[in-house]
């Protein structure tokens, strides 16, 4: 009756597993012996010619070789895959040290990451970001910042003239006049933008240039108050060792005015060919909101003071990132731009 | 302005810091020092000495051997000058001095430095020297020869530190003056200032009355015919003028300020307006006719020939001083050739006057001429100068033996400036400055400064003196106060008040397209926001373009920069242009700044301001790279919805087939295209270029968070590929028009994925290869809904001659 000897059944299969170098020969072996046709199902069909007794001993038998013969297919089977993954991996092996492919990420201009950062410092603490006409009437560039005309202060910026009414700004305060007018107390803002002086291009001027004014307004507001915001925006922009010093000076929108130095931020103060030997590098203009700028903005002096200050934005581009040719901010040539 | 510290120590005797300590502490309280000059640098070991006698070098023609006195020892010296002469004193800088310049007219760094040595065989100990070699030149030392040793006068003493006779011993400071300060454009006004910085006495120049029995009304009238022009006119006459060379002392003095010693008289004029702040003018007596002098305004046209020998057209808004007859001088800027002083004159009168700065500012440019006079009548003078300044001339030329004064002055002095009472809160100051003072610390302050303090309670009364001008307010008396006190012990505070910081959403918008225009590619670049007219030539437009509706400005830097621009297509292929010559590769630019449109010209209001976002590229990409990179960046400012282009742009600069007006809803918000041949040429642009330009303030009423969420389908979509025959004149634009009309609802996306033109196709059409993906949110979609929007769609796209293709 035994016709069928499971024990070499299962012997066969493993050395032909054994030998199978691929998955086409796995799944030959497979159908050899598991098929439908396969050896162990030719042993199946004898079993219904076995007596009731012999039965399920070879039943299980079957099952068993069966099971073995699976299992060693599957054992297999991943092992000839690992083999293959293996073998691609290496294939696959790169000079990890070539050159990366080239995306070409735009550059922000130093200006505007100059104005970033400020803009950055300011709105956190509580200033508004304004904006206001470039071209602009008399009353707001002077008149209401207490340059009436014939004042000396016309003469010193080089006003650019469209008319007798109507010129190129020559500062942003401009737009404190126009905010103070429309805006109730406190106020905390911000104007930065582009302003225009009669100035010829060289490595230090330009006609046009960019400028960062604030002013706060309320009541109780203190010079002390202006020194601190002041030590604060340099300490964040230049960072927390930098120290600055106000020095007495003369605008007219303000009163009482000073000039702000900040410690030279290569040689921390000690003088170096950067500060031109003096430690400290004049960075802006500030002061308390003159009485009469207040008055003539719709403000009441009596009631509320304030501050107000400004920074050239290129001013702070040149420094920050060592730049000694203002024209160089005006070209645009890609191999400047792409260093930002 | 250059002061001297000698000078001043004239007035504080008892200033004694270094000339760093000094500037610094004058930078603090508010007289800026721009820069200081030690005079005495690298002259070291500097003596006078006296030659004994001079004998010729045997082995030289031109060497000569000198017995020189330093009043311990005789040197023997030799020297190749050719003006030595026995009995002079000159300079002997002795071995290892130094001078600060060399033969060569070099001002080596850590000067020259003089040894011992022999000449020729002959021995030399040490060497004299000319007033070049010691930094200065003749033009301030008129008397020194032209070629050779410096010769002190006569009975100049032997063995005295030579730098220090000439007034080299001393230290310059430049200040940087505010123009509210006019009373520190003076030596006594600085002096006053360091004075109070240092906490020592200022003394006040003496002045005396002088003037002989007689009476100037005998030989002088003046008649002040505009106050508004000029406050004050005071005039004295000198008589019988001797000139003579000013003592050695003033010299010094006018030479620390930059100023050539000319003469006894001149040199006073100019002393007084360096020591006070008072510039005079002197007339020759007998120029002036009919004894007379009137102040009053020119004639229109007329014509005057002032001292410098350039004549000048006069009007009316300018101020004449003028005789019985004529002009005889622009006061306070120049004087008249006709009235100036020769060698010749007898008789001077002297003039000290105040005149309307703004007036002298306004005639002085309208002339083209500023002289050190005006440049300080411009500041707006004290009228109680002037008679302080006649008074310290006279006096001074009474003492230097120049002229006799006649007695008497005329005064012409309509309005006196009287000296300002003003009452401050002490709190109001302690408020305004963040400080805690008493009255008392802050009178402390006031009255070095010649303020009258008086405390009355929480008030301070104060009396201005009338050279302080600019003290109006409480708020200028807290900067004196604090400028004493030291803006550096001031604390640090911060305001108390709180407000919620932020910005406007165009200007956080304009951020975020800044970014993604970075995130494209595209590098920031900054241009002027004024031009010259004829790059809009380079343009192409005809003459009725917009563009040429440009602000011009009225006093520009040149034509280069005289119109205010229209376009920002200009600036941006400029910037392409300069990277194509510099050969940078693949360039891509964009800017964001305004445009100046006016409402109307010639303006009466301020013009439309629009602030605009232009990209430009040079180099790799094309229309449509740059059409995607637009959509994207206009899609994440939130116009999420369908945009669509116009080819009939009419902006000329554009390449004819290649440019569209970008359109959103109807609204143009701006144009993009290549740029026209003829003009890349006329920007020197040897490579295709691309320029898209965005008018965001079109964008920004547009811009928002408009995302909704909708819910990822749940049914299966079906898609289906179209090639199409298209006609040639029909559009893309139209064919997905067409598609998207018959689709709708169902559609979910039409893609376009091949264009083909050529041989296989029929003459006259192209082939165009759509995606279409139809998808129903609530159902799987039937057969016959698939076939029923399929016909639909065909019916569609035959009606504007498009078919399928056969396969």
């Amino acid at each position: 009756m035994n016709t069928f000897n499971l024990e070499e059944i299962g012997k066969a299969a493993e050395e032909r597993l054994r030998s199978a170098m691929d998955m086409n020969s796995i799944n030959e072996i497979r159908t050899h012996f598991l098929g439908k046709k396969g050896e162990l199902a030719e042993a199946k069909k004898a079993l219904k010619d076995l007596s009731a007794e012999e039965r399920p001993a070879f039943g299980q038998l079957v099952n068993e070789v069966s099971q073995k013969i699976e299992k060693e297919i599957k054992e297999r089977a991943a092992e000839l895959e690992r083999a293959l993954q293996d073998a691609r991996l290496s294939a696959e092996t790169i000079d990890v040290t070539l050159p990366g492919k080239k995306i070409r990420y735009g550059h922000a201009h130093p200006n505007t990451l100059a104005l970033e950062e400020v803009e950055k410092i300011f709105i956190g603490m509580g200033y508004e970001v304004v904006e206001g006409p470039e071209v602009e009437y008399d009353s707001y560039n002077f008149e209401k910042l207490n340059i009436p005309k014939g004042h000396p202060a016309r003469d010193e910026q080089d006003t650019f003239y469209i008319n007798s009414n109507i010129l190129l700004r020559t500062q942003t305060s401009s737009v404190q006049a126009r905010y103070m007018e429309t805006h109730k107390p406190p106020l905390r803002m911000i104007c930065p933008g582009r302003v225009f002086r009669s100035d010829a291009v060289d490595a230090t001027h330009s006609p046009s240039f960019h400028q960062v004014e604030g002013l706060v307004i309320d009541k109780n507001i203190h010079f002390s108050d202006l020194k601190g915001t002041l030590d604060l925006f340099a300490k964040e922009l230049f960072g927390q060792d930098t120290k600055t010093k106000l020095r007495p000076h003369h605008f007219p929108f303000t009163e009482p005015s000073a000039e702000v130095d900040v410690s030279c931020f290569k040689c921390k103060g000690k003088g170096c060919r950067f500060c031109k030997g003096e430690g400290w590098i004049e960075i802006l203009g500030c002061g308390m909101v003159h009485p009469k700028v207040l008055e003539s903005c719709g403000i009441d002096p009596n009631e509320y003071s304030g501050f107000a200050f400004g920074v050239g934005l290129e001013r702070i581009a040149l420094l920050k990132y060592e730049i000694d040719d203002m024209r160089l901010l005006y070209e645009n040539d890609l191999r400047f731009l792409e260093q930002f | 302005m250059n002061t001297s510290m000698n000078w001043l120590k004239a007035y504080v005797p008892g200033l004694s810091a270094s000339g760093k300590d000094f500037g610094d502490r004058m930078t603090l309280v508010g007289n800026k020092v721009e820069t200081m000059e030690d005079l005495g640098e690298n002259l070291e070991k500097i003596v006078t000495g006296k030659i004994l006698s001079v004998k010729k070098h045997e082995d030289s023609d031109h060497l000569l051997i000198c017995q020189v006195d330093i009043g311990k020892e005789t040197l023997q010296i030799v020297t190749g000058a050719p003006n030595v002469k026995e009995g002079q004193v000159v300079p002997v800088v002795l071995d290892g001095g130094k001078v600060k310049v060399d033969h060569e007219g070099k001002r080596p760094e850590g000067g020259v430095s003089i040894h011992n040595g022999k000449l020729r065989g002959v021995e030399s100990f040490g060497m004299m020297c000319s007033i070049e070699e010691l930094g200065s030149d003749r033009n301030f030392f008129p008397e020194a020869p032209e070629r050779g040793i410096y010769i002190f006068p006569e009975g100049t003493p032997v063995g005295e530190d030579a730098p220090a006779l000439l007034g080299f011993r001393d230290i310059l400071h430049e200040y940087e003056i505010t123009s509210n300060r006019v009373d520190c454009f003076s030596v006594v006004g600085l002096a006053r200032e360091a004075a109070a910085a240092f906490g020592q006495a200022f003394h006040f120049p003496e002045i005396k009355k002088v003037g002989n029995e007689e009476k100037l009304s005998d030989y002088l009238t003046v008649e002040l015919k505009d106050s508004e022009l000029c406050s004050r006119y005071t005039a004295r006459l000198i008589k019988n003028v001797r000139f003579a060379p000013s003592p050695s002392w003033m010299q010094i003095r006018l030479r620390t300020a930059g100023i050539r010693p000319i003469n006894n008289f001149v040199d006073i004029t100019n002393y007084v307006m360096l020591e006070l702040g008072q510039p005079m003018h002197a007339f020759d007596y007998e120029d002036i006719s009919g004894q007379k002098i009137r102040i009053e305004r020119a004639e229109d046209k007329e014509k005057f020939v002032t001292l410098d020998g350039v004549e000048h057209e006069l009007d009316s808004s300018i101020l004449c001083i003028k005789d019985g007859e004529k002009t005889i001088a622009l006061g306070g800027i120049m004087g008249g050739e006709n009235s100036m002083i020769t060698d010749k004159v007898k008789n001077v009168v002297l003039e000290a006057a105040c005149f309307n700065g703004t007036n002298i500012r306004l005639s002085g440019r309208k002339l083209g001429l500023r002289t050190d006079a005006s440049s300080y009548f411009e500041k707006g003078l004290d009228p109680n100068l002037c008679e302080m300044a006649m008074d310290r001339a006279c006096t001074l030329i009474e003492e230097l033996h120049c002229g006799e004064v006649v007695g008497g002055m005329v005064d012409c002095y309509p309005v006196k400036k009287e000296e300002k009472h003003l009452s401050v809160s002490i709190s109001e100051i302690n408020n305004l400055l963040g400080l805690h003072l008493s009255g008392e610390e802050m009178k402390a302050y006031l009255l070095p400064l010649e303020i009258q303090t008086e405390v009355k309670g929480d008030s301070l009364e104060l009396v201005i003196p009338t050279f302080r001008q600019d003290l109006e307010r409480m708020a200028d008396i807290a900067e004196e106060v604090a400028r004493y006190y030291g803006y550096d012990k001031i604390p640090s505070t911060l305001p108390l008040s709180s407000t919620v910081g932020g910005m406007h959403p165009n200007l956080a918008l304009n951020r975020s397209l800044r970014h993604l225009a970075e995130a494209l590619g595209y590098n920031e670049s900054y241009f002027y926001s004024f031009e010259s007219k004829k790059v809009y030539e380079k343009l192409l437009l005809p003459e009725n373009a917009s563009e040429w509706q440009q602000i011009m400005i009225s006093n520009p830097l040149g034509e280069d920069f005289s119109v205010m621009r229209t376009s920002s297509v200009p600036g941006m292929l400029q910037a392409l242009s300069l990277n194509n010559r510099h050969k940078n590769k693949d360039v891509k630019l964009f800017e964001m700044a305004k445009l100046y449109i006016p409402k109307s010209l010639p303006l009466t209001e301020l013009p439309d301001e629009r602030m605009t976002l232009t990209l430009g590229f040079i180099g790799e990409g094309d229309f449509f790279s740059l059409k995607g990179e637009i959509e994207e960046l206009l899609t994440h400012c939130g116009l999420n919805g369908r945009f669509r282009y116009d080819g009939n742009c009419e902006k000329p600069y554009y390449h004819p087939g290649r440019k569209a007006n970008i359109l959103y809803e109807g609204k143009v918000l701006g144009t993009m295209g290549e740029i026209h041949p003829d003009v890349l040429k006329n920007f020197d642009l040897k490579e295709r270029a691309y320029v898209a330009v965005l008018d965001l303030e079109e964008v920004y009423p547009l811009a928002g968070d408009h995302k909704k969420y909708t819910p990822v389908a749940k049914f299966p979509a079906v898609s289906h590929d179209f090639s199409l025959l298209v006609p040639l004149n029909v559009t893309a634009g139209e064919v997905e028009d067409a598609i998207r009309k018959a689709t709708s609802p169902l559609l979910e996306k039409v893609e376009l994925f091949d264009i083909y033109e050529g041989a296989q196709v029929l003459a006259g059409f192209k082939s165009l290869s759509y995606n279409v993906s139809l998808r129903a949110k609530d159902h799987t979609l039937s057969e016959e809904e698939i076939n029923k929007v399929r016909e639909e769609l065909l019916n569609a796209l035959e009606k504007i001659g498009v078919k399928l293709r056969d396969m």
